[in-house]
């Protein structure tokens, strides 16, 4: 009996080890290949660490592979979407939880409608404005939508948040003379210090990765986020794998470095974001 | 506070930008796909009004191959609700125990999901390489030269080849979904279980399944509706090809839009997928009903 159950333990440590290489050699591979020269990925060392690590891939990402800019392109996107669905969504929240008025549960269960919706669902219609506006190939193009596509998840965790924020709070700043704004901004929108973090994370790691509203409405060069910006380059260096893999590292890189630290953070805000009510 | 707090222009102020982002990018366009799917349209010049013809072309049309496309994303739904989602609850199952290593496990396992699936795409098409890739080299060095394949390039290995890095990267999602719903498991109801001599696997089946129910059914609905909207990973790796084998709804919907200019045709693909992702999800929710 004893042994038996040892035995199961080994196994199931075994095959987690397994399922953990799995996942661990793609990026192992990932990070030797973006330092090895060409000889050495397709022949002498096609999976040891490199013998010389060449930095120069990274160089050569950077500068002619635009990865510098395509980053930044990123980063301008990414946070000025984290900070508009926050906004927007700190507000809409504030209306639904502590406003009073009728049909509040009804819209909250509206706003519920846009964690189904998939971005399929407007891309025609999304273009078509867009390209009217005269908005394909700005910035705008990529933030709008992605705001509007963050705000379900956005309202879904805030409104938790603040429903847990006690009534009294309110009633105290109210008899001190805030109005609706001095409540709103001085007491309710400290408090929601962890919602803020959990949205930002999440809404953060959606547009970091987006493909297909990326890849469609913009068509610049000089505009073009990571995700776009890698499959360009891995156009252009299709012999030479050392820089696309340099670039997919720096790609990466963010993601994992902010996951290394938050790790826990993270996970919740995916569970938060899937698991409602 | 309540006469302040029922004042209709704070109410109005407050919900405003919500409503105008949330109707103007989710809400409006929904219509107006609908709207367009009924237009012969090139995208410039005016509409021409056809009625249904687009949904019946693309239901009897060998040329666009919708219903092969459409097969493939049920056939990777089914994959990934028998493959994918026992290997996650699997996993959930045995790191929910407190078992030693968890925390390191969970993370590992976790992250896959958090790489973008360019990247991702990029890494698989690395390793399907036929001349360089991990996966030949490695078939060539323990002899198995035979065995070796064009992973990508070939009709018959294509959708396979697709598939597997699609099941693979998710497979931590579902993992953590399913972890947090069996860490919340009161462990009141597993130690009375325990006590009455069940094993593991007894404990699991009566006590820990039922309990995260609800948490399956959501994976389940995640598994089979991102399955049917599936299109990063298949764009980068063979964006439909060879020959259409890889093809699926979205990759369809994207070369009508921007290939062919078809954006009436588009919008049609567009509807018939949120039609059928609802329609899943309602689907799947009365299985979960009825075994109650």
């Amino acid at each position: 009996m004893r042994n038996s159950s040892k035995t199961k333990e080994v196994l199931i440590y075994i095959g987690l080890a397994i399922w953990m290489i799995v996942n661990l050699f793609p990026v192992y591979w990932m990070f030797t290949f973006s330092l090895k020269s060409n000889p050495e990925i397709f022949g002498d060392n096609v999976i040891g660490l490199p013998k010389e690590w060449l930095w120069s891939n990274y160089t050569t990402a950077l500068h002619t592979g635009n990865m510098g800019l395509y980053f930044m392109n990123s980063a301008i996107v990414a946070i000025s979407t984290i900070i508009i669905t926050l906004c927007v969504a700190l507000m809409a929240t504030f209306a639904l939880t502590r406003l009073i008025w009728k049909g509040r549960k009804t819209l909250n269960k509206f706003f519920m409608l846009g964690l189904t919706i998939p971005i399929h669902a407007s891309i025609v219609p999304v273009y078509v404005t867009l390209s009217k506006l005269n908005m394909l190939n700005t910035y705008w193009a990529l933030i709008i939508p992605y705001s509007a596509f963050s705000l379900a998840m956005a309202i879904l965790v805030c409104v938790g948040f603040m429903n847990e924020i006690p009534r009294e709070l309110d009633e105290s700043a109210c008899i001190d003379g805030c109005g609706v704004f001095g409540v709103f901004f001085r007491i309710i929108v400290p408090l929601m210090r962890p919602a803020v973090a959990t949205v930002g994370i999440y809404t953060f790691l959606q547009c970091w990765n987006e493909l297909m509203f990326a890849n469609v409405f913009i068509s610049k060069n000089a505009l073009r986020t990571l995700p776009v910006g890698v499959q360009a380059l891995s156009g252009q260096y299709t012999t030479e794998w050392g820089p696309i893999g340099a670039a997919l590292v720096l790609a990466t890189f963010p993601t994992l470095f902010v996951y290394i630290f938050l790790s826990k953070k993270i996970q919740e805000s995916f569970i938060a974001g899937a698991i409602k009510g | 506070m309540n006469k302040m707090y029922s004042n209709k222009w704070y109410i109005i102020i407050f919900l405003l930008p919500a409503l105008i982002l949330f109707c103007g990018v989710l809400i409006a366009p929904i219509g107006a796909s609908g709207y367009f799917s009924f237009f012969d349209w090139n995208g410039f010049t005016e509409k021409t009004f056809i009625g249904f013809s687009n949904y019946k072309e693309l239901f009897t049309s060998d040329s666009i191959g919708f219903m092969k496309a459409l097969g493939n994303s049920l056939l990777l739904a089914v994959l990934s609700v028998f493959l994918q989602l026992p290997l996650a609850l699997a996993l959930a199952l045995v790191l929910g125990k407190k078992i030693k290593g968890e925390r390191a496990f969970l993370s590992v396992y976790f992250m896959p999901v958090l790489i973008s699936t360019v990247v991702i795409g990029q890494l698989w098409l690395k390793i399907y390489n036929p001349d360089y890739g991990v996966l030949n080299v490695a078939l060539r060095a323990v002899g198995l030269d035979n065995l070796t394949h064009i992973w990508l390039g070939e009709k018959a290995t294509a959708l396979g080849a697709v598939f597997v890095p699609i099941l693979w990267q998710y497979v931590g999602y579902h993992m953590l979904l399913l972890y947090a719903g069996v860490k919340s498991v009161p462990p009141e109801l597993r130690e009375a279980a325990m006590l009455d001599g069940a094993s593991d696997g007894q404990v699991n089946r009566y006590i820990v399944l039922p309990y995260i129910k609800p948490i399956i059914k959501i994976s389940v609905i995640f598994a089979v509706t991102g399955s049917l909207k599936s299109f990063d990973l298949i764009y980068v790796l063979t964006n439909g090809g060879p020959l259409h084998a890889t093809e699926v709804p979205s990759t369809l919907m994207i070369s009508m839009l921007f290939l062919r200019n078809r954006y009436g045709m588009g919008s049609t693909i567009a509807v018939l997928l949120i039609i059928l992702c609802f329609a899943f999800a309602l689907l799947i929710n009365l299985v979960f009903r009825e075994e109650d």
